[in-house]
């Protein structure tokens, strides 16, 4: 059961939306909640988050670093902009690679929908092409990602 | 990757947008692509040069005709690409559902 869009909107935009079993509160705290988000902002099956910090306020920082156990890694960082707690999540993120990608301006909405939530991000970069770059270096990522793990298996 | 990179950045353009959308129905000339953009023919054919370097169109000689349509590897490419970064998320958001599965569970136990 495919519960996931994604979508491309007007020049700049990354639209995801989601629907999770649980409320609005719930999830907000498995998004905002280190320990929570720990389990699961994981990406692909063998890569783990040993550090995730986040300093829950507007201006506050946040940083998750990933890794796959056999010397490759990178890590996110950037800052809380705007928090309702439960109901809106506004933050800029960088990807290190290891120079910092352009600002990716981001913003989470947890809507209640039924007995559980809908969650809808919006990314905002800053032009056509960062959008662009930003979607073919996902594909680089995964790519790579995908080669670790086939070396494991072969 | 280069490919797939050139793609995106193609895409980032809205009247190539709309000129594969009107390829995604079938083959047509630079004049009838022309047409409904109200743009001159070299600017046309400076936008199908873009989508054609990109990979996402081919051409076919015709007579003096050079009829453009969608190219299905460069299409297929990207298609792949978007079900594998969906793919990516919806394991993430798999595993999240488990996670919320047991916070309510762990609150339930409270009670």
């Amino acid at each position: 059961m495919s519960k996931l869009t994604l979508k491309t909107e007007g020049d700049t935009h990354v639209v995801v939306t989601r629907h999770f079993a649980a409320p609005p509160e719930v999830v907000y705290r498995a998004f905002t909640d280190p320990k929570l988000v720990q389990k699961w902002l994981l990406g692909p099956d063998g890569w783990t988050m040993p550090v995730c910090i986040i300093d829950l306020k507007p201006g506050g920082k946040f940083r998750y670093e990933w890794t796959n156990g056999k010397g490759h890694g990178f890590h996110i960082a950037g800052e809380f902009v705007e928090l309702q707690p439960f109901s809106r999540i506004v933050h800029i993120e960088r990807m290190y690679l290891p120079d910092p990608t352009p600002d990716n301006y981001i913003e989470t909405r947890f809507d209640a929908d039924g007995t559980g939530t809908l969650m809808t991000m919006r990314m905002t970069l800053p032009d056509a092409k960062t959008r662009a770059a930003m979607l073919a270096t996902g594909m680089e990522r995964g790519m790579e990602m995908s080669y670790v793990r086939l070396e494991g298996m072969i | 990757m280069n490919n797939l990179d050139a793609a995106f950045s193609a895409l980032a353009d809205p009247t190539r947008r709309a000129i594969l959308a009107r390829l995604a129905k079938g083959e047509a000339t630079v004049n009838e692509l022309a047409k409904p953009f109200e743009m001159t023919q070299p600017a046309i054919s400076q936008h199908l040069k873009v989508l054609e370097d990109a990979g996402l169109i081919v051409r076919r000689v015709e007579g003096t005709k050079r009829p453009r349509r969608l190219a299905s590897a460069g299409i297929a490419a990207m298609d792949q690409w978007l079900a594998m970064l969906r793919k990516a998320l919806e394991k993430n958001y798999d595993r999240l559902d488990g996670v919320l599965a047991g916070m309510e569970l762990k609150k339930g136990e409270r009670r």
